[in-house]
């Protein structure tokens, strides 16, 4: 079994992983929401208004979340579900919690090694923005912004090694 | 291609109402369709209900889609009812685990209508 540092060896540095969880991110957008997001170099940092995690452990430990403010999060879920954003709210944490493990399962299948060999955790969405999120990981995290429909969302991966 | 009852088994409702949607829009005549939470919540749909086709995610509390898969042969509403499993888990290892068990088809997530229609309609037909 490769360990994560080999993995990394194997892939380049974590840094060279940030195209593939924006692929990762967009594939996911377009198959599931049909719906193209844009990168800006002024993506701003988006309302934390829902956080949505995974877990990864395994030849890679870490959490991934995606982020965002909850006008988009009852979009996205509209979007899935094909019903409008008045009927959306119920289902935005499952929605969110999806669309999180999603992205999670497509970027650890594009690489070489990681999709038999770590495994995801359940989702879990947090609602509300007044916390503060303190990662153990011991390396800088990944992150992506897009805009989905000129909504700021972020998607980041904190890494254990 | 005559319309079919179907079990649809995740632990995301939004996944399962996009997983009928799917079948719907692949042209899937659907007359009846159930749903569950997880493999256990599913065997006890099994007990009352006869099905067609069962849509199956991997990973789910209490009990997981490999080993629901696994149980399905002592479930006599069951019997030659075509499984196919959607999950994130893509390797092939994963594919090979599920069919191994007794899967007919896997679609990995995220996954479109067409993906859908391109896996169940030939398994629904008969084809190999």
């Amino acid at each position: 079994m490769k360990s994560a540092k080999e993995l990394q060896a194997a892939n380049g540095s974590h840094e060279n992983w940030v195209p593939l969880l924006e692929v990762a991110t967009r594939e996911v957008f377009e198959l599931m929401l049909s719906c193209h997001l844009t990168t800006s170099a002024t993506a701003e940092e988006p309302r934390r208004d829902v956080t949505a995690m995974v877990g990864l452990a395994g030849q890679l430990c870490g959490v991934l979340s995606v982020c965002c403010a909850e006008k988009a999060a009852i979009r996205m879920t509209s979007l899935m579900l094909g019903v409008t954003v008045d009927k959306a709210g119920p289902e935005m944490a499952d929605a969110l919690g999806e669309i999180s493990n999603m992205v999670a399962g497509n970027f650890k299948n594009k690489i070489a090694g990681l999709g038999d060999g770590c495994m995801l955790s359940p989702p879990t969405v947090i609602t509300g923005s007044n916390y503060d999120l303190h990662s153990l990981a011991d390396s800088p995290g990944l992150q992506v912004r897009m805009l989905f429909e000129d909504m700021p969302i972020e998607i980041t991966l904190q890494i254990h090694s | 291609m005559n319309s079919i009852r179907a079990l649809i088994v995740d632990d995301s409702s939004v996944m399962r109402k996009i997983v009928e949607r799917s079948l719907r829009q692949a042209g899937i005549d659907l007359t009846e369709v159930f749903q569950a939470g997880n493999g256990a919540e599913a065997l006890v749909v099994l007990q009352a209900s006869a099905v067609d086709l069962i849509l199956c995610d991997i990973n789910m509390p209490v009990m997981d889609g490999l080993e629901f898969v696994k149980q399905l042969s002592g479930v006599p509403n069951a019997k030659g009812v075509p499984v196919v499993m959607i999950t994130t888990e893509g390797s092939e290892a994963h594919v090979v685990q599920a069919i191994s068990c007794g899967a007919r088809g896997y679609i990995r997530k995220p996954f479109t209508s067409e993906q859908v229609k391109e896996h169940v309609v030939p398994i629904l037909e008969g084809k190999p």
